[in-house]
């Protein structure tokens, strides 16, 4: 691959990096309680949680980190998201 | 006209879209003049008036990828304030040509001509081209695009003219007309820009595993610009009339058995120095270093290869070693077993008259060299 | 209207897990729509979003050096123009609290006062982070950090919070405030509002930093909270240099939010400071007065 004039590149390859190798918690999301609010998307570091076709939403564990953000900020009244720890 | 505003009138004719420009003698004149002529109307341009050249490079940057074609001008202390961004602003190979009115370094502070500015900058990745009088100053400039802006090349470039000795003195000159400047150089076709509809990342780190590959490409780039500046300078030459195929040239140097080699506007004096010396019957030479970066070796051994003594005048001088024209002459030559003598002269605006010339030639025929010419013993 | 299915910045970038940094970068891209030309110095965003050949930039993006941004921001606005293309396309800068308080200063200044078309957005985490967590101008009293240490003889920074956005309100900027990513809805909608005042703008984002603050990072948005909440960081819009809208606060006591950060641990083990602590209310309570936060 030639190298990009200037030290520069198109979009889309920071996807080649599998951040979710990161990880030592994951996040468990049960879309039963999720009350579809959209707080765990907008807030994500990663922008790594998507909208399912039933609006409600999933982690991609490819990239999560597993910082918990989500997890906490998920509305008291639906708690849909939990961190467990990676077995290893 | 004066050298800094037939440096004006012509990067009028070369149509920057943006031009950053901050004041420092001996280069105002010169943003006096495009300021002047933007006023007037005579060219469709944003003027930025920037806090600091550090800044008016900085906006060259983004002005450049934005897909604007620019210009700007400074010298010494703004060119030496300026350094991060010009190694910056190389590595991310941008088309960008600044004139330089040569000027020596602080400290001591001094407004007057020697070349340390832009040859402290030799190893940024920038070509450097020096002029010998205002008509190559101007030529140079227009030049300096066409070369920049090759797709194959993409690198910033100097245009370097002696302070006071050519920015503020009057010669006659010829001012291309629009319509030819027009034809040689076109409307500026980035390279890549920024833009939404093709977003890409100017400017990212390179880790360890890419930043030779980087540095390797750069220097090539530099080094094809040897190529480019001889094609578009013959291309220049049918057009405008002025030949610049040439990185080096000769003056009386075919046969000549000493050969003075120099950058600038001293070729000058040096020229009606030889025309003297000859008339005497001493068969001196001068080698006209028109390119300084890339160092065109190769073209500097073979036209002095006949020589038996040669004589490099440096207007600089890399303290703790030698005046950096006399180093790369040397290394050029190495292997030819001709002496290379150094002379550092002129520093800080001291005056180079013909019987200094001559007098150089003498010290050299002696086999007495590597000095600082002209020191004024009473002061010392 | 902000359009939240915006998504301008890619997974797979290297920034710590819980970075307050890349959540409001994301939130803040969505803020200011499409047709975004980023400029970005030098930092902690800068580094972990750009590794060669990896960009997590969808927008166009450029970088240069630490302190330039705001120069470059000028070189491109002007080309815009002669272009023909700024009434269609904004640009955004991001510069760290580093970046834009000290080094920036001087192309910041020299842009604001030229009054180019653009908006500042300044993640403030507070310190030289990307660089191991070094004091900067925007560093809170007290704060413990690399080159501000608390020790024998010291509290930690002993310096107050450089009050950079009076800065550029003194140059005229039209829209001059300050948001914090625990705010999101409210960080949105400033820089949305900003992208349509013509004319150079400046947010000064608090983005909580887990890795440089001490706290886990689960907890990035609840310390943005527990600091406006306690006064210490104020939300507020300042339009045409007059001082318009606060967000108010039940204020409590800056204890909490201390006790929950290692770089202010040094205040309370071994034992309580109470003379420095009563420092840091007083700021606290300064600030409530000067921007009206209280709930009465």
């Amino acid at each position: 691959m030639a190298l990009g004039i200037g030290c520069t590149a198109r979009p889309g390859n920071s996807r080649n990096n599998k951040t979710g190798s990161w990880r030592v918690f994951y996040p468990v999301m049960d879309t039963e309680k999720c009350t579809k609010c959209g707080t765990c998307q907008l807030i994500c570091p990663e922008g790594c949680i998507d909208q399912n076709p039933d609006k409600t939403y999933s982690i991609d564990l490819d990239f999560c980190k597993g910082c918990g953000m989500c997890a906490e900020e998920c509305p008291d009244k639906a708690k849909a998201i939990s961190m467990v720890m990676e077995e290893k | 006209m004066e050298g800094s505003i037939a440096i004006a009138e012509t990067v009028r004719l070369c149509r920057p879209q943006v031009i950053p420009a901050y004041p420092i003698t001996p280069q105002t004149h010169i943003v006096e003049g495009l300021a002047s002529i933007i006023a007037d109307g005579r060219l469709d341009a944003e003027y930025i008036c920037v806090e600091s050249e550090f800044s008016a490079l900085s906006a060259c940057i983004g002005a450049s990828t934005a897909g604007s074609r620019v210009y700007s001008a400074t010298t010494s202390q703004g060119l030496a304030l300026m350094t991060e961004v010009v190694f910056n602003s190389a590595g991310m190979r941008l088309p960008i040509v600044m004139g330089i009115a040569n000027r020596a370094i602080s400290a001591p502070l001094s407004i007057w001509n020697d070349q340390q500015d832009s040859i402290m900058m030799r190893d940024s990745g920038w070509i450097q081209l020096y002029a010998e009088d205002n008509q190559e100053a101007i030529d140079m400039h227009i030049l300096a695009y066409k070369v920049c802006e090759d797709h194959n090349i993409l690198l910033p470039a100097f245009v370097c003219f002696d302070g006071f000795i050519l920015s503020h003195v009057y010669e006659p000159v010829d001012i291309p007309s629009q319509e030819l400047v027009d034809e040689f150089l076109g409307p500026f076709n980035p390279y890549q820009k920024l833009d939404p509809k093709d977003p890409i990342s100017f400017g990212m780190y390179a880790t360890p595993e890419y930043y030779m590959e980087f540095r390797y490409e750069h220097d090539q780039a530099v080094h094809r610009a040897a190529e480019a500046i001889k094609k578009y300078g013959k291309e220049f030459g049918e057009m405008f009339g002025r030949d610049y195929s040439e990185l080096v040239v000769g003056y009386k140097l075919e046969d000549a058995d000493i050969a003075i080699v120099a950058m600038g506007s001293i070729c000058g004096t040096v020229k009606d120095a030889i025309d003297e010396m000859r008339a005497d019957g001493k068969k001196v030479g001068l080698l006209n270093l028109r390119c300084f970066r890339p160092f065109p070796s190769t073209d500097v051994a073979k036209a002095l290869a006949h020589v038996n003594t040669i004589a490099v005048l440096d207007k600089n001088v890399s303290l703790g070693a030698k005046g950096a024209a006399a180093i790369e002459i040397k290394e050029a030559c190495y292997g030819s077993n001709i002496p290379v003598y150094d002379y550092i002269l002129g520093l800080g605006g001291r005056d180079v008259r013909k019987k200094d010339i001559k007098k150089i030639v003498e010290l050299a025929e002696k086999g007495e060299g590597d000095m600082f010419y002209g020191l004024r013993e009473e002061v010392l | 209207m902000v359009d939240r299915s915006i998504e301008n910045f890619e997974c797979g970038h290297r920034a710590c897990g819980g970075c307050g940094v890349s959540s409001a970068v994301r939130m803040i891209l969505k803020g200011y729509g499409e047709n975004t030309i980023v400029v970005n110095s030098t930092g902690c965003l800068e580094v972990f979003s750009t590794p060669y050949p990896e960009t997590a930039w969808k927008t166009p993006w450029i970088h240069s050096l630490f302190e330039n941004a705001s120069a470059v921001a000028s070189g491109i606005e002007a080309s815009l123009k002669k272009q023909g293309r700024l009434d269609t396309e904004k640009i955004l800068i991001f510069g760290g609290d580093g970046a834009t308080v000290d080094i920036g200063t001087l192309c910041i200044s020299g842009a604001f006062e030229r009054g180019h078309d653009f908006t500042y957005i300044c993640y403030d985490n507070e310190a030289y982070m990307n660089t191991g967590i070094q004091r900067s101008g925007a560093t809170p009293y007290d704060a413990d950090t690399t080159t501000s240490p608390a020790g024998k003889c010291s509290t930690g920074n002993s310096l107050p919070k450089k009050d950079y956005p009076q800065i550029l309100v003194a140059h005229g900027s039209p829209y001059v405030a300050t948001a914090s990513m625990a705010y999101p809805g409210d960080l949105m909608k400033k820089v949305e509002k900003a992208r349509n005042i013509k004319g150079p703008c400046y947010i000064q984002v608090h983005t909580p930093c887990c890795t440089g603050w001490g706290f886990d990072g689960a907890k990035t948005m609840e310390i943005g909270r527990m600091a406006v909440e306690c006064g210490l960081w104020v939300n507020y819009e300042i339009i045409d240099g007059e001082l318009a809208a606060v967000k108010k606060v039940k204020r409590v006591p800056v204890d909490d939010y201390l006790k929950a950060q290692k770089r202010f641990r040094h205040l309370f083990k071994p034992v309580r400071n109470d003379a420095e602590i009563a420092k840091i209310q007083a700021i606290a309570d300064k600030n409530a007065k000067k921007y009206g936060i209280d709930i009465e």
